[in-house]
C-alpha cells in the first residue's frame, strides 16, 4: 500500500529526514515512536504533502502510484488521511459545510454523485457514534473553541467520514485524558478493516495499550533505527530512548 | 511561486464575467459640463421647473467646491469636461408593455441574470433596471400598486409624484453635502424611487440593477426611498459595467427616510468593473448614501458587499434623529490587484436611546489597499446612546494594505461606545488543512474568506447571499500565506 524508499526531506534548508525506508501493507498498524525532534511529525507532513517540506531524495509509492507527484488534495482523495497534531481553527466555516465539501470531493474523485443534504446528515449521524462526538461540536465552526481533546476527537470523526485507505495519526494521544484516549482509540479500532492501514505516530507507549500495532519503528535523528513487533514499545517504555541512543553508540 | 499560489492565481484571474458591451444605438450627448448641459439633461427628461432649479443650484455650488482629499486613496485627476453626462439606449417612444422593450436590452439583462419578464422572474423580487442614464423597465409595478407602494424610476416619479419627490429630495443628502453629491444633484440621470405607505409591509424585495454600458460616460443615479410610519421594505442594489481601458466615473446618491417605527433594509452587491490585473481601467465609485431615522423606533440597516470598482469612496450612514431609533452597517469590502477602497459608515446619534451597530470586514489581496473609515457621533442631547463597532481585516499575501480609521465624537456622558478590531491573515496551515481533506486551494480560500465574512453575508437576502459568496470567491487572486 505504502512504500517509502530512502526518503530525504528538508525544512527551511535543514535536513530532517535522512533516508527513511518503510513498507506498509493493507490491514497493518504501524507505530512510529521516537524522541522529540527525531522527524516523526515531519514524516507525517511529508506524506500528506505539506509544501513547507521539500523532498530532496527518495521515492514514495502509495496505492501503486507515485505519491510525490500528487498535490496534497489529490493524496487525500486517493485515500491518505492525516490526523493533525494541532488541528487548526477555521472561523465561520461550519463543520457541516466543511465536511460536506470534503466528502463530496472524495466522491467526485471516485466518479460518484455528490451526497444530498439529507444523505450527508444521515452519514454524519452514523459516524458521530463511532467517536461519541456530540452535535454541539459538529454544529460549530471548524475546530473553533474546541478543547484539545475535542479537536482530536473531531479528527477521528473526520477520518470516519472520509474512510481513508491509510490514516496517519500524528501525536493523536497528546493532550488527551484517559477517557478521551479510550474514545479515540476505540474509534480507530472500529474503523479498522483488512483493506486499510494506520500509522500511529506517538511519543508515548500509552496509546499503544489501546491500539495494538503490528510493527513498531523507532525514529532517531531522521532515520528509522529499529523495527520490531509490539514488544518494542514496552521495551522503550521501560528503558527510555536513551537506550536506543546508547545502542547507536552515542 | 508555489503550486498553491499558481493555482490560486489561475483560478482567481478568471475574467470579469460582466465585462461585455451591449451593441445598441445610444442617444449620447457631447462630452463636457456646463449650465447648458444641466439644462439639456433636465429637458431630455421633460422635468418641471423646480427640478431644474435644484440641479442648477447644485451645479453652481459644485463649481465652488473641491474634491475631498482626506480619504486614503490615490485618485488620479478626473477631467470632468471629458465625460458625457447623459447616455440613453435608444428605444421606441413611451413603452406600454414589455413587448416594446428592445430585445437587445432584454438580452443584456438576461445575460446579467436579471430577467425582466415577470413570469420568468423568481418570485419575490421586483426590479427596476437602469442602463446608463435611464430606467429600462420596472417589474411588478402593478402588484405593488395594489398595496399603495410606489416603485418606479426616478424620472417617472418626478413626473407622476412631484409632491412626494419635492418633499423628500435632498432631505438626507442635501445638494451641497459634498463634492460628489453636488455633482450628482446637478447631473443625475435616473435611478429608483420608492414610497411605502403607512402600515404597509412590502411583500417582496425591491431591487435596482444599475448597468453602465456606453463608453466615455459617467453614471449618476439617484435613489430615494421613503418608508412611512409602521412600514417595512427590503431593498437590493446590484451593479456591473463593461470592461474598458478607461476609467469611468460613478457618483450616485441614495437617500432613505424612515418615519415612525418604519424599517428599511438596504443591501448592495457592488460589482462594478474593477480594472484589469495591472490596474488599467475600472470604475471610480464615489457614492453618498445616507438614511435618516426620522421617526421614533425607526430602523435603517445597510448591508454592502463591495468587490468591484478601481476606487471606492463610500460611507453609507445613518442619522438617528428619532428616539429609540437604530442604525446598522454590515460591510464586506474586498480589494484585489490595484483596487483601492476607503469605505465605512457614519452613525450620528441625535435622538435619545438610539443604538447603532457596525460590523466591517475588509479583505485585501494583491497590491490593493483597503481602508475602513467610520464616525460615531453622539450629540449633546442623545442620552443613553449605544454603539458597538467591530472592524476586522483579512490580509492575503504580503503586498496589500489594510487600514482602519475610526473616529468617535461624544458629547453626552451617558453614551456607551465600544470598538473592537482584529487583523488576520489566511494561513498556509488553514489551506493545508483543507487540502488534506481533499479540498483544493481555490475552494479552500473561498471557504475561508466566506467564513470570515459570514456574519455580514448572513444579513443579505438569500439569493443575494449565494451570489455574494460566489463573487467573493471569484474576486480573489494573489498569494496566500
Amino acid at each position: 500500500m505504502l512504500s517509502i524508499k530512502n526518503l530525504h526531506a528538508v525544512v527551511e534548508g535543514k535536513e530532517i529526514l535522512k533516508g527513511i525506508n518503510l513498507e506498509i501493507k493493507p490491514g497493518e498498524i504501524h507505530a512510529i515512536m521516537g524522541p522529540n525532534g527525531s522527524g516523526k511529525s515531519t514524516l507525517a507532513n511529508v506524506l500528506a504533502g505539506h509544501e513547507k517540506y521539500e523532498v530532496t531524495e527518495g521515492e514514495i509509492t502509495f496505492m501503486g502510484e507515485n505519491l510525490l507527484d500528487q498535490a496534497a488534495e489529490d493524496r487525500a482523495r486517493n485515500g491518505l488521511f492525516l490526523s493533525f497534531q494541532y488541528p487548526i481553527e477555521i472561523p465561520g466555516v461550519s463543520m457541516v459545510n466543511f465536511l460536506k465539501t470534503a466528502v463530496n470531493e472524495h466522491r467526485k474523485h471516485k466518479g460518484l454523485d455528490p451526497l444530498t443534504a439529507s444523505q450527508f446528515l444521515k452519514l454524519m449521524e452514523e459516524k458521530k457514534k463511532v467517536v461519541e462526538i456530540s452535535s454541539q461540536l459538529t454544529n460549530r465552526s471548524v475546530n473553533e473553541g474546541f478543547s484539545g481533546g475535542e479537536k482530536k476527537r473531531n479528527e477521528i470523526f473526520q477520518m470516519a467520514m472520509l474512510e481513508p485507505r491509510l490514516s496517519i495519526l500524528d501525536e493523536t494521544d497528546s493532550g488527551l485524558d484517559i477517557d478521551a484516549l479510550r474514545v479515540v482509540a476505540n474509534g480507530v479500532n472500529a474503523l479498522k478493516r483488512d483493506d486499510n492501514a494506520t500509522i500511529v505516530v506517538t511519543h508515548y507507549q500509552r496509546l499503544l495499550d489501546y491500539i495494538i500495532p503490528d510493527h513498531v519503528h523507532v525514529m532517531y535523528n531522521g532515520k528509522i533505527v529499529k523495527s520490531a513487533g509490539k514488544e518494542l514499545a514496552y521495551e522503550l517504555e521501560e528503558k527510555g530512548y536513551d537506550w536506543i541512543k546508547k545502542e547507536l553508540g552515542e | 511561486m508555489t503550486e498553491q499560489d499558481k493555482l490560486l492565481e489561475q483560478v482567481t484571474n478568471e475574467d470579469y464575467k460582466f465585462g461585455f458591451v451591449t451593441d445598441i444605438e445610444t442617444d449620447i450627448i457631447d462630452i463636457g459640463l456646463n449650465e447648458d448641459v444641466v439644462r439639456l439633461i433636465s429637458l431630455k427628461k421633460e422635468e418641471p421647473e423646480w427640478m431644474l432649479d435644484f440641479r442648477l443650484k447644485a451645479y453652481r455650488k459644485w463649481l465652488e467646491m473641491k474634491a475631498p482629499d482626506w480619504a486614503y486613496l490615490k485618485v488620479p485627476p478626473i477631467d470632468y469636461q471629458s465625460i458625457s453626462y447623459y447616455a440613453a439606449p435608444k428605444q421606441k417612444k413611451k413603452l406600454n408593455s414589455l413587448d416594446e422593450v428592445d430585445q437587445e436590452l432584454l438580452d443584456t439583462f438576461n445575460k446579467l441574470g436579471i430577467p425582466l419578464e415577470e413570469q420568468k422572474h423568481l418570485a419575490g423580487v421586483a426590479v427596476d433596471a437602469v442602463m446608463d442614464s435611464v430606467s429600462v423597465k420596472t417589474t411588478f409595478k402593478e402588484v405593488l400598486a395594489e398595496k399603495g407602494i410606489i416603485f418606479c424610476s426616478f424620472s417617472e416619479a418626478v413626473r407622476e409624484f412631484p409632491d412626494l419627490v419635492k418633499k423628500y429630495l435632498g432631505n438626507a443628502v442635501p445638494y451641497a453635502d459634498n463634492y460628489f453629491a453636488a455633482l450628482n444633484s446637478a447631473v443625475f440621470s435616473d435611478g429608483s424611487f420608492c414610497y411605502i405607505p403607512k402600515g404597509v409591509r412590502c411583500p417582496m424585495e425591491l431591487s435596482t440593477y444599475f448597468r453602465i454600458n456606453a463608453a466615455n460616460t459617467g453614471q449618476f443615479e439617484r435613489t430615494l426611498i421613503v418608508a412611512d410610519d409602521d412600514s417595512y421594505v427590503s431593498y437590493l442594489e446590484g451593479c456591473t459595467a463593461p470592461m474598458r481601458d478607461e476609467n469611468q466615473l460613478h457618483a450616485a446618491v441614495v437617500e432613505i427616510i424612515a418615519m415612525e417605527r418604519a424599517e428599511v433594509k438596504y443591501s448592495t452587491v457592488q460589482n462594478w468593473y474593477p480594472g484589469d490585473k495591472n490596474g488599467k481601467g475600472g470604475i471610480y465609485n464615489f457614492v453618498t448614501k445616507r438614511g435618516i431615522c426620522r421617526g421614533d423606533y425607526s430602523k435603517i440597516s445597510w448591508t454592502q458587499v463591495e468587490t468591484g470598482s478601481a476606487i471606492t469612496w463610500k460611507y453609507p450612514s445613518c442619522v438617528l434623529m428619532g428616539d429609540h431609533s437604530k442604525g446598522e452597517f454590515y460591510s464586506v469590502a474586498l480589494t484585489n490587484h490595484h483596487q483601492q477602497a476607503d469605505t465605512g459608515t457614519k452613525m450620528i446619534h441625535i435622538g435619545k436611546n438610539t443604538k447603532s451597530l457596525i460590523v466591517s470586514k475588509g479583505i485585501s489581496a494583491g497590491v490593493s489597499n483597503n481602508s475602513y473609515r467610520g464616525l460615531v457621533k453622539v450629540s449633546k442631547r442623545a442620552d443613553n446612546a449605544r454603539n458597538f463597532s467591530q472592524c476586522d481585516s483579512l490580509l492575503m499575501g504580503s503586498k496589500c494594505g489594510a487600514h482602519t480609521f475610526p473616529y468617535i465624537e461624544c458629547a453626552n456622558k451617558s453614551a456607551i461606545l465600544e470598538h473592537e478590531a482584529t487583523t488576520s491573515k489566511i494561513s498556509e496551515d488553514q489551506i493545508f488543512y483543507c487540502n488534506q481533506r481533499g479540498i483544493d486551494t481555490e475552494d479552500a480560500v473561498a471557504m475561508i474568506v466566506n467564513g470570515y465574512a459570514k456574519e455580514v453575508l448572513n444579513k443579505l437576502p438569500m439569493e443575494f447571499a449565494v451570489e455574494a459568496q460566489k463573487l467573493l470567491a471569484l474576486s480573489l487572486e494573489g498569494s496566500v500565506g
